[in-house]
């Protein structure tokens, strides 16, 4: 089994084994799949200019992904998403193109700004997953509770994991 | 060749609360670690750890914190910061 993220000098490093390695890859890539790029309307100078639609999204995982700035102003929290979604969806994607241009079975080693885009990629993946697996903040003592043929193992499990692997790489930079 | 005064924009402050300052607020969820909470607000607004740790932690037991004032532009700026680091994050004005 790997290491999870260390200070090593001014980078950042981990160990991944290569099941480890390809569940990153994995979840990571899902992230890329389901957030679209941010330009993608249909008015050519709108998407010059970063403007978007300022729907929320009906997919739950993205709406918790760009929540509403203004829950109880719905103008302006239009507004707030038309001009900065398409920003914000760019930057996430990447965050993931990060991770996945650096991640590789064995030894891995960051620069600070890399670090920074796992971290905020890692916990992309774990709101989406946070969002699919109806988390709640007792998912500790659900995961210690559940039995291993129980479907939802694997999902948890990996969950589980993910969140050992954010926090180890919060202290490596703290 | 004439020339004519420039137009003076008249602004109505007909809204009386436009002079209050505007709120960032930090909502909690169940997914983002308290860790990496701190973390974002260290970095994010150069608090000190303990002044991260605790506006946290208020975060976490009362569901929600104001963790800063000023500029309705500047409540928007942090939000979309935050938006970034996946913190569910509001902008609304001081009552």
């Amino acid at each position: 089994m790997g290491t999870g993220f260390q200070a090593s000098g001014d980078k950042i490093t981990a160990h991944f084994d290569p099941a480890e390695a390809a569940v990153l890859r994995s979840v990571v890539s899902q992230i890329l799949e389901l957030i679209e790029p941010g330009t993608t309307g249909d008015d050519p100078l709108e998407r010059a200019l970063g403007i978007g639609s300022p729907t929320p999204p009906t997919d739950p995982v993205l709406a918790r992904l760009f929540p509403s700035a203004y829950p109880e102003d719905e103008k302006a929290a239009e507004e707030f998403r038309r001009y900065t979604e398409a920003t914000l969806r760019d930057g996430k994607r990447a965050d993931a193109a990060t991770v996945l241009e650096t991640l590789a079975p064995g030894r891995v080693t960051l620069t600070p700004e890399q670090a920074h885009a796992w971290l905020r990629a890692l916990n992309d993946v774990r709101l989406a997953l946070g969002v699919r697996l109806d988390v709640t903040e007792e998912v500790h003592e659900e995961i210690a509770r559940m039995p291993e043929d129980d479907p939802r193992y694997p999902a948890f499990i990996t969950y589980d994991w993910l969140t050992y692997l954010q926090d180890t790489l919060v202290r490596a930079l703290w | 060749m004439g020339g004519t005064a420039p137009a003076e924009l008249i602004r109505e402050s007909s809204d009386v609360r436009s002079d209050r300052p505007w709120l960032t607020i930090v909502w909690n969820d169940p997914v983002n670690l308290m860790s990496y909470v701190t973390y974002v607000f260290q970095k994010v607004f150069g608090y000190p750890r303990p002044k991260a740790e605790k506006l946290m932690m208020d975060v976490h037991c009362n569901g929600k914190a104001v963790v800063a004032s000023g500029t309705r532009e500047e409540m928007e700026r942090n939000v979309q910061i935050l938006h970034s680091y996946g913190l569910w994050a509001t902008v609304q004005q001081d009552v």
